[in-house]
């Protein structure tokens, strides 16, 4: 085998950047050696072995996804023993039978949490898609629909950032009565703002380029070309917006949940947690409130990866970031 | 200019016109008595019929929600803001006290994220790709998914209640008279809270510094000095600094409505008397005149943060000075 025909192989692997096909080309090169040939030299060679980026990306993506589905629905499974309380094993410090311990009734505070966890995913899911649908709807109307309803639409996104996020929540789950709906309906009414602008500007741009303006040149009424050309640019921008809307969401119901304007207290929630865990602090239950948050954080972080992976994956421009 | 003054003028009661009807609406929609959620159950089934109805008519729930708007609207053009039920105070007394101590608070966490955050970005970006600049962005990452009270319960666990360095809550001396309270009992109050939110805040704006440092490495003029055989440290100081800082400082001014929604937070959970815990206090206990008053000054700071990064994103960019250019 000559020397040429060796390079041709490895470049051919690392072109593919196919790892099978590398080692094959090691393997190859190592017996050629072993047989007495003299080995190539090869300049370029990743210094570490791993996956390509988008298959990685994936893999987060699918992992992280599979996570939260995994917490919403033990949490749902387990929502009838998170209400049951064991007054013999009140206050106890985790251990291996309680890992986050026990509060002052004796739940189980795992347990409690995921339950919590489940419900807050709940509620972020549906929040998140009201508010992106909200948004989708009044960006495409803002671009399409002439400068009054432009003027209408800005305005009203400006009086919404206006106004503090928190204070808004406030209102809104005050005005809706408080409980699950006041949380669920306020979170789901003030988070459309900044997805709105991004689809308007994404709409403006859609809107200019040239195979619109041959399809109504041709003749298509402006429902085809919204369906047809203007929904299929915007879908990613939607997507990734959607998916990291979520965190926002989960966030503000449990920060509303905890001062006392969203979920009922009987309800396992992590707004509910750690707002009763402030009053065992000073006693030094600190399990109280470390893993509960944690375990928040956590649900957090998964979706901001999920969603900023997608983002990656739909943009083929920054994915090697 | 002057045009320019008169359209945010107007702008300005505009927001304020539309903040206190929503403000209004939204409250006067609410399934909850006030008077049943301030008096309590049972003394509420206690009470004669009289009684009732002057409850009622002290808590304005007889009346219609347009008229009660119209009152106050009156009353405010005149100055007067209406009477806190829950403070049994006026609403601009209860206002600027609490103003003070809320406006206080977020100043600091202001300028300390501001600082941190401007100077982890540079770091980072200078640093581009090295251990330090991934540790830098993996706590950027990990602090804006971080819940803000759960942070501050956190703070307060550690230094406050196991390390005893700093007072549990309040913004001064239980206890004290108000004439004996000293700058340092403020500032010791104070310090707790404000290091809380200022750590919230840092992510934004160290991300943002970053991405511009990156930027900004890779210019010509950072290039020549360089060439002239200035360090890459040296060049970033004296040509990237200036470029970096004001658009920073713009960013911090246009996140004041997180900032101030943070101190919502952690003014909760470290007992602060300020605005947000008002907020929340009037909320609770159904203090409309309160609540519309908070609403209206919060609306207030963030138009008056967003009008300076406006104004600062025009001196720093002179292609943004267009004219007729909505600020």
């Amino acid at each position: 085998m000559s020397r040429k025909h060796l390079f041709a192989n490895e470049e051919s692997a690392l072109h593919e950047g196919n790892d099978a096909s590398l080692q094959a080309a090691s393997v190859q090169a190592a017996t050629l050696s072993a047989q007495g040939f003299e080995l190539p030299t090869v300049f370029h060679r990743p210094a570490v072995r791993r996956f390509n980026n988008r298959r990685q990306t994936k893999l987060i993506c699918l992992v992280s996804a599979a996570i939260l589905v995994a917490i919403a629905l033990i949490g749902v499974l387990l929502m009838p023993v998170a209400m049951e309380s064991d007054l013999s094993q009140a206050r106890q410090a985790p251990s291996f039978e309680h890992p986050f311990g026990t509060d002052n009734l004796g739940h189980d505070m795992l347990i409690r949490t995921v339950a919590g966890l489940s419900t807050s995913i709940g509620i972020g899911l549906f929040a998140a898609l009201v508010s992106s649908i909200i948004a989708l709807i009044l960006g495409t109307v803002a671009a399409l629909g002439g400068k009054k309803a432009d003027a209408c639409i800005t305005w009203l996104t400006d009086l919404m950032l206006g106004i503090p996020h928190i204070v808004f929540l406030l209102l809104i789950s005050y005005a809706l009565g408080k409980g699950f709906w006041g949380v669920a309906l306020g979170v789901a009414f003030t988070h459309w703002p900044s997805l709105c602008r991004v689809i308007r500007a994404e709409v403006l741009q859609v809107k200019q380029s040239s195979y619109v303006a041959v399809a109504r040149s041709l003749g298509r009424s402006p429902l085809y070309i919204a369906l047809h050309h203007v929904l299929p640019a915007v879908l990613p921008q939607y997507l990734v917006g959607l998916i990291l809307m979520f965190p926002h969401a989960i966030l503000h119901e449990a920060a509303i949940t905890f001062l006392g304007f969203g979920l009922p207290p009987e309800q396992p929630a992590i707004g509910i947690i750690l707002s009763e865990s402030m009053s065992y602090l000073s006693v030094g239950m600190w399990w109280l409130a470390v893993f509960p948050g944690l375990a928040l954080l956590l649900v957090v972080l998964l979706f901001d990866r999920a969603g900023q992976g997608l983002r990656r994956l739909l943009d083929p421009a920054r994915a090697q970031e | 200019m002057a045009s320019l003054v008169a359209r945010n003028i107007v702008k300005f009661i505009v927001l304020m016109f539309a903040v206190s009807v929503v403000t209004f609406v939204l409250v006067g929609i609410s399934p909850i008595d006030p008077v049943q959620a301030n008096v309590g159950q049972s003394a509420y089934a206690s009470m004669s019929e009289d009684q009732r109805a002057d409850l009622a008519r002290y808590w304005g729930t007889g009346t219609p929600l347009f008229e009660r708007y119209i009152n106050w609207a009156s009353a405010f053009i005149q100055g007067d803001m209406g009477t806190s039920l829950r403070f049994n105070a006026p609403v601009s007394e209860v206002l600027v006290n609490r103003s003070f101590n809320t406006l206080a608070l977020m100043a600091l966490a202001w300028v300390l994220s501001g600082i941190f955050g401007l100077a982890m970005g540079i770091v980072a970006g200078i640093k581009q790709g090295t251990l330090i600049d991934r540790i830098i962005k993996g706590y950027c990452f990990v602090l804006a998914s971080t819940p803000t009270f759960w942070l501050a319960l956190i703070v307060l666990m550690v230094f406050a209640v196991w390390l005893g360095w700093f007072p549990i809550g309040f913004s001064a001396p239980i206890g004290k008279s108000a004439a004996d309270i000293t700058i340092f009992d403020l500032l010791h109050h104070i310090i707790l809270p404000a290091l809380t939110l200022s750590v919230v805040g840092v992510a934004n704006v160290a991300l943002h510094t970053r991405e511009k440092t990156i930027d900004i490495m890779e210019s010509d003029y950072i290039r020549f000095a360089q060439a002239r055989g200035m360090s890459r440290l040296q060049a970033a100081r004296k040509h990237g600094l200036r470029n970096l800082a004001l658009p920073a400082i713009s960013l911090q001014f246009a996140s004041i409505s997180e900032i101030f929604g943070g101190s919502v937070l952690v003014e909760q959970v470290f007992s602060y008397p300020g605005l947000g815990q008002a907020a929340v206090n009037a909320g609770v206990g159904s203090d409309v005149a309160l609540l519309v008053g908070i609403t209206l000054v919060s609306a207030a700071i963030v138009f008056g943060g967003n009008l300076i990064a406006n104004i600062l994103y025009r001196v720093i960019d002179p292609r943004i000075k267009r004219r007729g250019d909505a600020l």
